[in-house]
């Protein structure tokens, strides 16, 4: 089996259903926040409007074949963590920086701390699935 | 909302996801009953939607109606999706894709009662 096949199946299946679930409410959140209230807190919307482009990208590198893909998701993967690390350490000491919540603050409690447990899975999946075909 | 609708999506979204879960535990890939079953939740769910958007044009949609909205256009296509991407996988990986496409089912309407409960 190939590395890139191997990415999307067993447990890759289940970890790119629940990224692609992010990646929908995320995009969804972002998109509503931006239309309806950016001037409320635009940071904290930019933010998770770059939240839902991160899981996006994370879902379909992670689902797709390749050499290229796979380099496309352990980047995307990475953000996503040093954004999740990020962001959760800045609203759990300060949360005056971002008056509304994205789904990163205080480490993704908002989502059951499912978006800090993510990008991990997602490193340790991405170094398991990597075969020889990936150095091409 | 109707309280009996939301009652009803919600109960049977677990139930399956409870039922799918067993089937991951014993190993079992998806087969033709878990998609029925998945039938079944999203009939509940279509249900649920018509009598949201009559409830929306007769009485006023919540006051956040765009997230309302979006949840409820997200609770329509996530059991679709779920089983699309579940059904390639002929493993119990395939039926835990239906585990957590069924569990976001029940989120996703506790969320839209807190929406339109805020907004009466």
């Amino acid at each position: 089996m190939s590395g890139a096949s191997r990415r999307a199946s067993g447990p890759g299946r289940l970890l790119i259903a629940v990224y692609a679930v992010f990646a929908l409410s995320a995009s969804a959140r972002a998109g509503v926040q931006i239309a309806t209230s950016f001037d409320e807190a635009p940071v904290a919307y930019l933010l998770s409007a770059f939240a839902a482009v991160v899981y996006i990208v994370a879902t379909v590198a992670l689902a797709r074949p390749g050499a290229t893909a796979r380099r496309v998701a352990l980047a995307a993967v990475s953000v996503e963590l040093i954004g999740v690390l990020t962001v959760g350490t800045i609203t759990a000491f300060d949360p005056g920086d971002f008056p509304d919540d994205t789904v990163w603050s205080l480490y993704g409690r908002g989502y059951g701390f499912i978006p800090l447990v993510l990008p991990v899975l997602g490193l340790l999946w991405l170094r398991r699935t990597w075969t020889t075909e990936d150095r091409a | 909302m109707v309280a009996v609708v939301d009652w009803a999506v919600i109960v049977a979204a677990l139930a399956y996801a409870a039922w799918a879960l067993v089937a991951v535990v014993r190993n079992r890939p998806p087969r033709e009953p878990y998609v029925v079953g998945a039938g079944v939740v999203e009939l509940l769910v279509l249900i649920q939607a018509v009598v949201a958007v009559v409830l929306m044009i007769a009485d006023g949609a919540p006051e956040e109606t765009a997230t309302f909205v979006g949840y409820l256009l997200m609770n329509l296509i996530i059991i679709p999706l779920g089983l699309f991407w579940a059904l390639a996988e002929k493993s119990r990986w395939g039926t835990s894709v239906l585990v957590v496409a069924a569990l976001v089912v029940p989120l996703l309407v506790v969320r839209m009662q807190q929406l339109w409960d805020a907004g009466a």
